[in-house]
C-alpha cells in the first residue's frame, strides 16, 4: 500500500509516543499516507489503522474530523485561502476571488486538467502576512497580491 | 460518603458518586439522553443541566461529582431554562415526522419535547438533512437526520461490544454517525444499540412498520437461546410476536440480549412452522387430529418395547427444552422401560457421567464474573457461543480482571486478554495440562501423576500465575471442552489446575437449560446421546433437534434414524430432512407459546408463561407428554400446571436450584500417548445456526454470522494441502463429503480445517472434531 | 521578519529573524544558561515553582491563568508518567505570535519546557502545533534534534540524572484543538473533542497521567524569568499583569505584525507602533484578545492599557493578544457573519448547544447580511447566545457567543439598518476597500 520511505516516516512517528500509544501517531501517519496517495482514499485509511492497530472508523473519524485531509481526490496543487476575518481585513476575499477567476473555478472545484483546487480555509496563524494561502497543506505563501499570485500559479507547473 | 441535597431530598452518596447518581438514588428524574448507566459519562447532549449552589453555570448532573454538601436544584428557573434551551437546539434540526416514526411513543425525545420544547418553533431555516445508511439487515439507519448526537451507539460499540463499528464522522453539525465506508454492522450484540438510541435514528429493521408501539402487549419471558438466560420483555400484537426486547435483569442479562435472541422470533410466523399433527402413512404424510397422532405414538412405541425391550427406545431433545419437558419425556421413556434418555446430542465423551457428583454448572454467579482476579476459559468460541458472558469478561478485563484463553481458534473474542494459547482439539488435553503443571511447579507441591512429561511454556506460567495471584479466579470449560473427545479429560485437568490455584472450575453450559437438563434427566442409567446412535434402536423420540445440525456426529444419527422404525419428531418446525425418516410429526410450542422453566448456567430457575397462543394445532411439549402418558396408562401423569412438574423436579419456590457440582469422584488423569494423526476438523456452531429458531430467521440468516461455512485453515495447512486461497475443495469424512470454498486463515492450528457444523453445507460430514480429508475439487 | 517593534523586549531581544533561530545563535544569546543552572545547582521544585509565581506570569494561550499556580497544582510526587504538553496550535483569528516564537527562538520554547518538566517531575512533553504552519513544525523538529544532540534534551541530561523527552505532534486543521483537553485527545489520537472538566489535566490529563498544559509563549517565557528573576520580570508589566507580551495586530494598521511590549503600555502607543490606521482612516473597532474576545468600539479601546485587568474592565478579554483593528470601512455585519461562519465550522459537534446553536446563528446573521433578516432576529440571537454561552462543554461555546453579543452591543444600529433596509450602511464601495488588495481581473 505505502512505499518503503512512507513506512518509514510512519515508524519514525509511531516512535515519539511510549509502547501502547501507537494510536497517537494517527494524525502524522495519515498526513504521510495523504502525502504519498495525494488524497486519503478509504483503502489508505484502513491500512494507516491496521497498522497502528486501531479499527478503520477511528482512524476514519480522525480523517474527517480535520480539515486538512483530502477525503475527495484534489488537484495537483491544492491551494487554500485564509479568508477569516483578519486575512479578509487586508484581502483574503479578494484574493480568493482573484485567484477563482483566474483559475475559472470556485471553491472546493478542481481545473479541468486536475492541475488545482481550491479551498477556503479558517485562520492559518499568519494574520499579519495577510492574504495568506496554503499550497498542498505544506508551503505557506505571505502577502499574495495579485503580482505574487500571478507568479505562484506560474510556478506550479 | 458526602451528604448532598436534591431539591430538598437529602442523601448519603458514596465518594465519587456523580449528581446524576445521586438523583436516582433519591428518586428525582432529570432529563438525559447521552447518559446511560452502562455506557462511558459523554455529557454531550446538555439535557441534564441541573443548578447548582454556589456555581455560575447551569452543570450536567452526568459529569458533575458530589461535593460533601452540595444542593442541587433540578427544577430551579436557571435549570428548567437551560433544559428548555438544550431542547430547543435538539429540535431545530430534528424531523417533525413523529407520526410516521417507528420510536413514535417510546422515544425519549417526543416525550422530553412534550415537558419542555417550545410550543412554536423559532428556527425558520431548512433543517438539515442527514443521507440514509445502509448497515445490513438488522439496524434501520433510514432516518439518520432524526439522530441527536448523543453518541449512544458509538460508546455501546466500543465499550460493551468491544468493537468500534459505527463513529461520528466529520464535526461540526455535520457530525454523522456510520461505518467506515458504508461497511455492515456485524457485532452479535449490535440489537442493543436499537435499543438504547434515544430516539428514531436506529432502528430495527425488521420491526420497521409492522406495528405502533402503543399497539402492543409487553409480556414477560426467558431467552431460550444461551446458557444466560437473558430476561426478555416480548412485545405481542394479535397473538404475534412482533418484537423482542431485553428486560432488564442486572444479575443475570444486565440490560443486553444478543442479536440472536433478538431476532429469531422471525423465525415464529415461518412458513415451516409445523402446525398440524402430522402421520406418515404408505410414504405420504397426512394432517391428523391429536389424539390420532397420539394413538400412533403411544401404540408404536408401546409395541417396539414389547417387541424388542425398552432399550430399543431412545429420547434425544434439546438443551433448551425446559425442565418440565425434559423430566416428563424421561417419565414416559422410563414408564416404557428404556433409561435412553440425552439431552447433548454434541457431546462425544460421557466417561464423566458415572462419577460425576452433580449437575454441572458456571460454579458462581454470573454477576460474581466482575470480581474475579484471574480466569482461564477453555475450548469455546466465547464470543459467539457466549455473547453475553464474553461482555462481561470484556468489561472485567477493562478493570483487573486476568481473562486467558486455551481454545481452538484465532477468534478475537474482543477481550483484552492476558494470555492466549491456541492449538488443535487434540492437542488442548496437553496444553491444559501444561497449565496445571505450571501451577503446580509455582507452588512448590508435587506434579500430579501422569503429568511428568508434560513441557509448560511461557504462556502457560503466566496462565497458572494469573489464576494463582488472585484472591478469586475461575477455569470455566467452554462448548468446544464439552463437546470434545477428550471432555473427561479436560474437566478433570480443569478440577487439577483449581485445586492448585484455588480457581473456581465452572462449565459455560451450551444451552439455555443445560443446568435444568441434568436436573430432569437422570444420565446415570441407560445409553447415552452417542450410544444410540453407534447402536442403532428400533424407536426414536426426537424434542425438538434436528439431527442433521444439532448432532455432533450427523452422519451416524441420519443413518441410525432412517433404518429404525418408528421416529417421532416433536418440534415447532416442519424440518425438511424429517419428513425422510421420521413416522410421526408433533407440533409442539416454542418457548413462546408454554410455560416452563429453564435452568441457566449458575442454577437461577427462572420460569416464563406463554407470551401468544400455540399457533394452529401447536401445544407445549409437557402437555402432551402428560396426555402421552395417560394414553399410556402410565402412573403419575396428573399434572395440572408446569409449575406443578417443576416443583417436582425443583422444588417450589427456589431462586437457586440445589444439586450443583462440577466434582468428579474417581477418575485419573490419563494423557494422550501421542497427538492425533492427519487432519483434524474444527467445527464450530456459528451463533445464527445454533437452533432451530435462528436458523429460520430470514434476518439472522443475512448477516455476516451467517455467511456459508468455508474450509479455513493456515498458510502452512493450505501449502501442504497444495492449494491457495478460495480454491474449491473436496473434504471427506467418514461416509460423507462436502465441496467448500478453501479460505486462508491463519487463526487456525497447523494440521486443522476449520468448517462448522449446523449448516445444510456441512451437514453431510461427521464429528465435529474428527479426522477429515481435503482434496481439490 | 514579522516581528515589527518592541519595547523593553524580553522573548525577542536580539533575534536575527530566519538567520538566528538555530542552537549556536541561541546558546549565544545566553541560551539553555537557565537549565544549566538549575540541574547544577540541583534547584529545588519548590524555589523554581516559587520564582515562576514572583513573576506573576500569566498564560499567554488566552484565559491568563497563573502559570506558576497552574504548575503547583501538578502532583509532584505522583509516580510513573507526567507530561508536559505546549499548545502551539495557534488557531484563534488573529493571533499569529507563536508561529514567529517558534520560527525565530524555537530554542526558548524547548528550553522552557525542560524547566517546566524538571519543576514538574514530567520526564516527557509534547510540542502540539498548528498543522498549517508545516515549515514551523520541520524547523521545530529540526530544533529537537539540535538540543538532543547537545545534550540538552534525552536522558540524563547534563549528567545530572534528570531525563527529559520531547516530540513535536502536528495538528491538521481544528481550531478546536486549541482548547487543551480537544489538544490532549488529539495527541492520543482521536477527533479533536474537548473532555468535561473535572477531572482537571493536572489529575487526568495525557493517556489519563497528570499533565500541564501551557501555551507557547508562557514556556518561552521560563528561561528568561529564571534569567532576570521573577520580581524583575514582573515589574516589566505592572501588578497582576507581571513582564511584557507579544501583540498580533492584523488588520487595518500600515504595519500589521508582532510587537512585543510590557503589559499597561497604552493602546494608542502600540497603535503608533504598528504605524497608525491604513490610509490614515478612522479607528472603527478592535477585538483585543483575538476573535473570541468581545470587539470594542475604538472609544473605549483608546483608554485602556494592553493588559488582562485593563482590557477586562472595559469590557472585552486580553486573551491571546490578537489585537484585530478594524476602521470605517468595515460592515459590522459581514464582519460577524464571517467570524459566526468560523465558531460555527470549528464547532467540533459534540456538545448540543455549541453544534446546533453556532450553526444558528451563523444562518441568522448570514441572513441578515443578505438582506433577509427579520425584525425579531437580534432578539432571537441574544436569546440563542443565550442559550449556548455557560451550557457547553469547552469555551468554544461562550467564544461563538461573545463576538455575536458584543456586535449587537455596540454596533447594533448596523444590524437594524440591515434588517430595515435590506441593505448595509456602509456602502458597497467603502467595504473593504481598506483591504489594500484591487486588482480582480475582468
Ligand atoms: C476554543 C479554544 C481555543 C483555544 N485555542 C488556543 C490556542 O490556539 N493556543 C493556546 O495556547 N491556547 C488556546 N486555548 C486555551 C487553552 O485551552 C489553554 O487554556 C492554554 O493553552 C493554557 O496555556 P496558558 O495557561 O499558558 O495560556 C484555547 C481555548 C479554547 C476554549
Ligand atoms: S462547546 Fe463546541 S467545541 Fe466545545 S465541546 Fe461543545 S461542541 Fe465541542
Ligand atoms: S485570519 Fe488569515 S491567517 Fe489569520
Amino acid at each position: 500500500m505505502f512505499s518503503a520511505e512512507t513506512l518509514q516516516k510512519f515508524a519514525r512517528e509511531v516512535g515519539k509516543y511510549p509502547a501502547d500509544q501507537k494510536q497517537s501517531a494517527v494524525m502524522a501517519c495519515l498526513a504521510h499516507a495523504q502525502e504519498e496517495k495525494g488524497w486519503l482514499p478509504p483503502e489508505a485509511i484502513e491500512a494507516v489503522a491496521d497498522y497502528l492497530g486501531m479499527p478503520a472508523m477511528a482512524a476514519y473519524e480522525v480523517a474527517s474530523f480535520y480539515n486538512m485531509y483530502d477525503l475527495k481526490p484534489v488537484g495537483k496543487y491544492k491551494i487554500t485561502v485564509c479568508t477569516n476575518l483578519p486575512c479578509a481585513l487586508s484581502g483574503g476575499y479578494h484574493a480568493g476571488e482573484y485567484l477563482q477567476k483566474k483559475l475559472g473555478i470556485g471553491y472546493n472545484e478542481t481545473t479541468q486538467d486536475g492541475k488545482f483546487t481550491l479551498k477556503e480555509g479558517e485562520c492559518m496563524g499568519a494574520c499579519g502576512d495577510a492574504p495568506v494561502f496554503i499550497v498542498n497543506n505544506r508551503s505557506m505563501c505571505s502577502h499574495m497580491h495579485p503580482e505574487q499570485i500571478d507568479k505562484l500559479l506560474e510556478e506550479c507547473k | 460518603m458526602l451528604e448532598i441535597e436534591i431539591d430538598g431530598k437529602k442523601a448519603q452518596v458514596p465518594d465519587g458518586s456523580t449528581v446524576m447518581d445521586a438523583a436516582q438514588q433519591v428518586g428525582v428524574y432529570i432529563p438525559h439522553f447521552c447518559y446511560h448507566k452502562k455506557l462511558s459519562i459523554a455529557a454531550n447532549c446538555r439535557m441534564c443541566l441541573v443548578q447548582v449552589e454556589k456555581a455560575p453555570k447551569p452543570l450536567p448532573a452526568c459529569a458533575t461529582p458530589v461535593t460533601n454538601g452540595m444542593k442541587v436544584f433540578t427544577h430551579s428557573e436557571l435549570a428548567v431554562k437551560a433544559q428548555k434551551g438544550v431542547m430547543e437546539f435538539l429540535l431545530i434540526n430534528h424531523p417533525l415526522d413523529c407520526p410516521i416514526c417507528d420510536q413514535g411513543g417510546e422515544c425519549q425525545l417526543q416525550d422530553m419535547a412534550v415537558g419542555y420544547g417550545p410550543m412554536k418553533s423559532r428556527y425558520t431555516e431548512e433543517k438539515h438533512v442527514v443521507f440514509h445508511k445502509s448497515v445490513g439487515p438488522l439496524i434501520s439507519m433510514e432516518e439518520m437526520s432524526r439522530c441527536i448526537h448523543c453518541t449512544r451507539c458509538v460508546r455501546f460499540g466500543q465499550e460493551i461490544a468491544g468493537i468500534m463499528e459505527l463513529g461520528m464522522a466529520n464535526r461540526n453539525m455535520h457530525s454523522e454517525i456510520m461505518t467506515f465506508v458504508g461497511r455492515s454492522v456485524d457485532s452479535e450484540l449490535s440489537g442493543n444499540m436499537i435499543d438504547l438510541c434515544p430516539v428514531g435514528a436506529l432502528t430495527s429493521k425488521p420491526f420497521r412498520y409492522t406495528a405502533r408501539s402503543w399497539e402492543l402487549q409487553r409480556r414477560k419471558s426467558i431467552s431460550a437461546q444461551d446458557s444466560v438466560g437473558a430476561n426478555l420483555v416480548v412485545q405481542v400484537k394479535h397473538d404475534n410476536v412482533m418484537r423482542v426486547l431485553p428486560r432488564e435483569n442486572e444479575a443475570v442479562n444486565e440490560c443486553w440480549i444478543s442479536d440472536k435472541e433478538r431476532f429469531s422470533y422471525l423465525s415464529l410466523s415461518s412458513d415451516e412452522r409445523l402446525t398440524k399433527p402430522m402421520v406418515k402413512q404408505g410414504g405420504e404424510w397426512k394432517e391428523v387430529d391429536w389424539n390420532v397422532a397420539l394413538d400412533y405414538v403411544a401404540h408404536g412405541l408401546k409395541d417396539v418395547s414389547r417387541e424388542h425391550g425398552g432399550d430399543a427406545l431412545a429420547a434425544l431433545a434439546a438443551q433448551n427444552s425446559t425442565v418440565e419437558e425434559l423430566y416428563l419425556l424421561a417419565k414416559v421413556m422410563n414408564g416404557l422401560g428404556s433409561g435412553n434418555v440425552d439431552f447433548r446430542p454434541r457431546q462425544l465423551d460421557f466417561t464423566s457421567d458415572a462419577t460425576r457428583t452433580g449437575a454441572p454448572w458456571l460454579g458462581m454467579r454470573l454477576a460474581d464474573i466482575k470480581e474475579l482476579d484471574g480466569v482461564l476459559v477453555v475450548g469455546s468460541f466465547l464470543r459467539k457461543d457466549h455473547p453475553l458472558i464474553a461482555q462481561r469478561l470484556r468489561q472485567a478485563a477493562k478493570k483487573f480482571t486476568k481473562v486467558s484463553l486455551l481454545s481452538v481458534a484465532g477468534d478475537d473474542p474482543l477481550i483484552n486478554l492476558h494470555a492466549r494459547m491456541t492449538v488443535g482439539p487434540s492437542d488442548l488435553v496437553t496444553s491444559l495440562a501444561a497449565v496445571v503443571k505450571s501451577a503446580a511447579e509455582i507452588k512448590h507441591v508435587a506434579l500430579p501423576a501422569g503429568l511428568e512429561n508434560v513441557v509448560a511454556c511461557e504462556n502457560s506460567r503466566k496462565i497458572a500465575q494469573s489464576l494463582i495471584d488472585g484472591d478469586k479466579s475461575a477455569v470455566f470449560l467452554g462448548n468446544v471442552a464439552t463437546q470434545s473427545a477428550d471432555a473427561t479429560q479436560l474437566h478433570l485437568l480443569a478440577l487439577e489446575l483449581g485445586r492448585l490455584t484455588g480457581a473456581t472450575v465452572g462449565f459455560l453450559g451450551e444451552g439455555a437449560n443445560t443446568v435444568g437438563a441434568h436436573l430432569a434427566v437422570s444420565t446415570k442409567f441407560g445409553a447415552n446421546a452417542r450410544e444410540i446412535f453407534e447402536k442403532p434402536r428400533k424407536a426414536y423420540v426426537l424434542m425438538g433437534v434436528e439431527p442433521e445440525f444439532d448432532c455432533g456426529n450427523p452422519q451416524l444419527a441420519v443413518a441410525a434414524l432412517k433404518q429404525a422404525s418408528l421416529v417421532v419428531f416433536m418440534s415447532a418446525f416442519k424440518h425438511a430432512p424429517a419428513l425422510e425418516y421420521a413416522d410421526v410429526m408433533l407440533p409442539v410450542s416454542p418457548f413462546t407459546e408454554t410455560s416452563g422453566t429453564f435452568v441457566n448456567t449458575e442454577g437461577r430457575a427462572q420460569s416464563f408463561n406463554g407470551v401468544v397462543k400455540p399457533r394452529g394445532d401447536a401445544r407445549p411439549a409437557w402437555k402432551l407428554l402428560r396426555v402421552l402418558g395417560n394414553v399410556l396408562n402410565l402412573e403419575g401423569f396428573d399434572y395440572m400446571s408446569s409449575e406443578q412438574v417443576r416443583d417436582e423436579v425443583l422444588g417450589s419456590d427456589v431462586e437457586f436450584v440445589s444439586g450443583l457440582d462440577n466434582d468428579l469422584d474417581g477418575l485419573s488423569i490419563v494423557l494422550p500417548s501421542s497427538s492425533a494423526n492427519g487432519l483434524l476438523r474444527i467445527a464450530d456452531v456459528p451463533i445464527n445456526f445454533a437452533d432451530p429458531m435462528a436458523r429460520r430467521s430470514p434476518a439472522l440468516q443475512q448477516t455476516a454470522d451467517s455467511t456459508a461455512p468455508t474450509a479455513r485453515m493456515n498458510e502452512a495447512t493450505l501449502n501442504m494441502l497444495n492449494l491457495s486461497d478460495k480454491d474449491r475443495v473436496r473434504v471427506k469424512q467418514g461416509t460423507g463429503e462436502a465441496v467448500l470454498v478453501a479460505k486462508l486463515d491463519n487463526g487456525v492450528p497447523a494440521g486443522c480445517v476449520r468448517i462448522a457444523a449446523a449448516h445444510p453445507s456441512t451437514c453431510s460430514l461427521g464429528d465435529m472434531f474428527g479426522t477429515i480429508s481435503v482434496e481439490r475439487a | 521578519m514579522a516581528l515589527l517593534g518592541a519595547i523593553n523586549p524580553v522573548l525577542t531581544a536580539g533575534l536575527k529573524g530566519d538567520d538566528g533561530w538555530s542552537l549556536k545563535d541561541y546558546v549565544a544569546r545566553g541560551g539553555y544558561q537557565q537549565l544549566k543552572r538549575i540541574l547544577e545547582t540541583k534547584m529545588t521544585q519548590e524555589d523554581l515553582i516559587s520564582e515562576v509565581k514572583k513573576s506573576v506570569l500569566r498564560g499567554r494561550g488566552g484565559a491568563g491563568f497563573p502559570t506558576g499556580l497552574k504548575w503547583s497544582f501538578m502532583p509532584r510526587s505522583f509516580p510513573g508518567d507526567k507530561y508536559v504538553v505546549c499548545n502551539t496550535d495557534e488557531g484563534e483569528p488573529g493571533t499569529f505570535k507563536d508561529r514567529d516564537i517558534m520560527r525565530y527562538n524555537p530554542h526558548a520554547v524547548i528550553e522552557g519546557m525542560i524547566i517546566a518538566g524538571y519543576a514538574m517531575g514530567a520526564n516527557r512533553g509534547y510540542n502540539y502545533v498548528h498543522g498549517e504552519i508545516w515549515e514551523i513544525y520541520q524547523r521545530f523538529e529540526a530544533a529537537l534534534d539540535e538540543a538532543r544532540g547537545a545534550g540538552f534534551l534525552g536522558q540524563n541530561i547534563l549528567g545530572s540524572g534528570f531525563s527529559f523527552e520531547l516530540f513535536a505532534h502536528h495538528g491538521y486543521g481544528a481550531y478546536i484543538c486549541g482548547e487543551e483537553t480537544a489538544l490532549l485527545e488529539s495527541i492520543e489520537g482521536k477527533k479533536g473533542q474537548p473532555r468535561f472538566k473535572p477531572p482537571f489535566p493536572a489529575s487526568f490529563g495525557l493517556y489519563g497521567k497528570p499533565t500541564t498544559i501551557n501555551n507557547t509563549e508562557t514556556f518561552a517565557s521560563i528561561p528568561f524569568i529564571l534569567k532576570m528573576g521573577g520580581e524583575e520580570f514582573l515589574n516589566l508589566g505592572k501588578p497582576n499583569n507581571g513582564g511584557t507580551k507579544l501583540f498580533s495586530v492584523s488588520g487595518h494598521v500600515n504595519r500589521p505584525g508582532n510587537y512585543e511590549i510590557p503589559l499597561g503600555t497604552p493602546f494608542s502607543t502600540l497603535l503608533e507602533m504598528c504605524g497608525g490606521m491604513r490610509g490614515g482612516r478612522k479607528l472603527k473597532a478592535v477585538i483585543p484578545g483575538g476573535s473570541s474576545a468581545p470587539v470594542m468600539p475604538a472609544e473605549v479601546i483608546m483608554d485602556c492599557t494592553m493588559d488582562y485587568d485593563s482590557i477586562s474592565k472595559a469590557g472585552s478579554m486580553l486573551g491571546s493578544g490578537a489585537v484585530i483593528v478594524m476602521d470605517e470601512t468595515v460592515c459590522m455585519v459581514k464582519a460577524l457573519e464571517r467570524l459566526s461562519f468560523f465558531y460555527h465550522e470549528e464547532s467540533c459537534g459534540q456538545c448540543t448547544p455549541c453544534r446546533e446553536g453556532t450553526a444558528w446563528m451563523y444562518k441568522v446573521v448570514h441572513r441578515i447580511e443578505n438582506g433577509l433578516g427579520k425584525p425579531d432576529d437580534l432578539d432571537l440571537l441574544n436569546s440563542v447566545l443565550g442559550n449556548i454561552a455557560g451550557r457547553t462543554i469547552c469555551a468554544l461555546g461562550d467564544a461563538a457567543a461573545f463576538p455575536v453579543q458584543s456586535f449587537i452591543k455596540h454596533f447594533g444600529k448596523e444590524f437594524e439598518y440591515h434588517i430595515e433596509n435590506k441593505a448595509c450602511l456602509v456602502p458597497k464601495d467603502v467595504q473593504w476597500a481598506g483591504s489594500g488588495f484591487h486588482k480582480i481581473p475582468a
